[in-house]
């Protein structure tokens, strides 16, 4: 079997604060994956990816890269790696060509060879004519897809993706992950993703791994993960307002607005027969959609029994 | 990284720093051009008629190479700290960090590019300063090696500073307070011999006062000081503060959390 793309093995960080914010944690990205590594904020993430980037120093573990243990020989494995960063790291003032060429000469590559590959990058990525401009003068979106075609310069096989579409509009959004989708289907580019946008992760991601304070509490495939999914609420458009929420036979139901109700659907429930009660109601229900993403009401539902579990746990730490 | 790879990583972070410094030319390049031209005129003109010789030298002549001297040694250093601390400012040091290139090449093309920036400020001012004084050096070898290793001593001082701060008041703070008395006092407008004895002794702890005096002997041949003394402690100097600034970025002082 091909080794992981990334190997993590009982990686922690404690902070000079004195704060935990890995646990030891174990991870394995397999090659040519498209995996998605969520928690909320302050849940390690980032902090996972800085190590792995060398932006953050571990205080103990082992993270290989195809193989390569970055404690040997870091050089190598960085040679792998592409990284587009959650905030902006690129000087403002440079123009947007030099930027990536500067990249490119950072991995030893030539400026004869760097050329045609930033330009093509530029192409694919709609900055062709912002090229010869100041990087400061392009907007947020155009920002991020230039530290797309910065991370891409050297052709790696893994590239991490920290939250890269955060404040990006729908459309640019959208042509960003059939960018992304196409580098990871027709080159073979392993490419970890952290995201708010949990549709985006249940679109594009095949596997998964959640933190939570500093540990991983799920990691398994984005199918499976939704077969797990016990409720999912939806919410219910009604043709005329009423003035209670109906009576409706082992399903959970709310009123939001006058003509507006949540429906809560558990496992093995069907849909037929709570629109049947609702139809013997005389309520008329003219539009429905799910209250959030699948995965966002996994994650969250998740999220919220480990934050339980967590309090308890120092609940009982505390000495009476 | 194979050699090959190495020097082109080196001469694509010195080319951008001096792509950097050239891009503000009025802010890097033409302020120590006038500075000096003041200095020519107030200093070696107007007050240097009526002072006389220096060591048997014409007062211009005497303050020319201090002069150059300053100016190499100021934006050697402010090159070099402005730059790497912007760097760390706007987070663009994380395009070095992940990137494979070896920690001593990142300082080397950061203290390269602070050289390039002193010494090419040095050319202007030795330009400028010809159409004052008559320009021969007596030694040239040993001014070549004078101000080539003084502007590597204080780009490397330059970067260990931008390790450090933490804002930008930080990198301004060593060369008002630190290298700017230093510098003066270094016998630029002076011999020391003019001082009283205790003063000569303070004198000898500075050590600024070695780098002009050497680079005066190059140019003038005249010199207050031995010269391979000096030459020999300024290496040692670039050596341990080179290995100082080496270990701060292999421990990631400043840059990593």
């Amino acid at each position: 079997m091909a080794e992981p793309a990334l190997s993590i093995r009982g990686l922690t960080k404690v902070y000079d604060n004195g704060f935990t914010a890995l646990k030891g944690i174990d991870l394995d990205v397999p090659q040519g994956d498209f995996f998605a590594l969520l928690g909320p904020n302050g849940a390690g993430k980032s902090t996972t990816l800085g190590v792995v980037c060398s932006l953050v120093q571990k205080t103990a573990g082992k993270v290989s890269i195809y193989g390569t243990d970055i404690d040997k020989d870091f050089a190598k494995a960085k040679y792998n790696l592409g990284v587009v960063p959650q905030e902006f790291n690129f000087s403002q003032f440079e123009k947007v060509e030099d930027i990536i060429h500067a990249q490119a000469g950072y991995y030893g590559m030539p400026l004869r060879e760097a050329k045609p590959r930033c330009n093509q990058l530029l192409k694919d990525l709609g900055l062709w004519d912002k090229r010869n401009g100041p990087a400061r003068m392009l907007s947020g979106g155009m920002k991020r897809r230039l530290m797309i075609a910065r991370a891409l310069i050297h052709r790696p096989r893994l590239l991490i993706l920290d939250e890269p579409t955060a404040g990006v509009d729908i459309e640019l959004r959208r042509s960003m992950w059939e960018y992304m989708k196409r580098i990871n289907q027709e080159e073979g580019t392993t490419i970890i993703l952290t995201t708010h946008y949990l549709e985006e992760a249940e679109s594009l991601c095949r596997n998964i791994a959640i933190i939570n304070h500093g540990e991983i509490v799920k990691n398994t495939t984005v199918r499976q993960l939704l077969t797990e999914l016990d409720t999912e609420t939806f919410i219910l458009d009604l043709a005329a307002p009423v003035e209670k929420p109906p009576r409706i036979d082992g399903f959970e139901v709310e009123q939001t607005e006058g003509a507006q109700l949540t429906l809560a659907v558990k496992k093995g429930q069907r849909l037929n027969d709570a629109f049947e009660q609702f139809s013997a109601h005389g309520i008329n229900v003219v539009s429905m959609r799910n209250r959030a993403n699948r995965l966002e009401e996994m994650f969250v539902s998740m999220v919220d029994d480990d934050n339980a579990k967590a309090r308890e746990t120092s609940k009982a730490e505390v000495p009476s | 990284m194979n050699p090959r790879q190495i020097l082109v990583a080196l001469w694509t972070l010195v080319f951008k720093e001096i792509r950097r410094f050239t891009r503000i030319w009025p802010q890097t390049l033409l302020p120590p051009s006038i500075t000096m031209t003041m200095y020519f005129i107030i200093f070696g003109n107007l007050i240097g008629s009526r002072i006389g010789e220096m060591d048997g030298i014409s007062y211009m002549a005497y303050i020319v190479p201090g002069l150059i001297m300053m100016s190499v040694i100021t934006n050697s250093y402010s090159n070099v700290a402005s730059s790497f601390f912007s760097n760390k400012f706007q987070r663009s040091v994380e395009e070095f960090m992940v990137s494979p290139m070896p920690d001593w090449v990142i300082l080397s093309g950061f203290v390269l590019g602070g050289m390039a920036r002193g010494l090419g400020v040095g050319l202007i001012v030795t330009v400028v300063a010809s159409f004052f004084t008559d320009m021969t050096i007596h030694h040239p070898l040993v001014t070549l090696s004078v101000v080539l290793m003084t502007s590597a001593l204080f780009a490397i001082g330059g970067f260990i500073n931008a390790l450090l701060a933490n804002k930008f008041d930080d990198i301004s703070i060593v060369p008002i307070f630190v290298l700017t008395p230093l510098t003066y006092l270094g016998g630029v407008f002076y011999s020391i011999d003019m001082l009283p004895q205790f003063w000569q002794h303070v004198s000898m702890a500075n050590p600024i006062l070695y780098m002009v005096n050497v680079f005066r002997y190059g140019i003038l041949g005249v010199s207050d000081i031995p010269v391979s003394g000096a030459l020999v402690a300024v290496a040692a100097f670039i050596v341990g503060f080179f290995l100082l600034a080496l270990w701060m970025l292999k421990r990631g002082k400043g840059i990593r959390s």
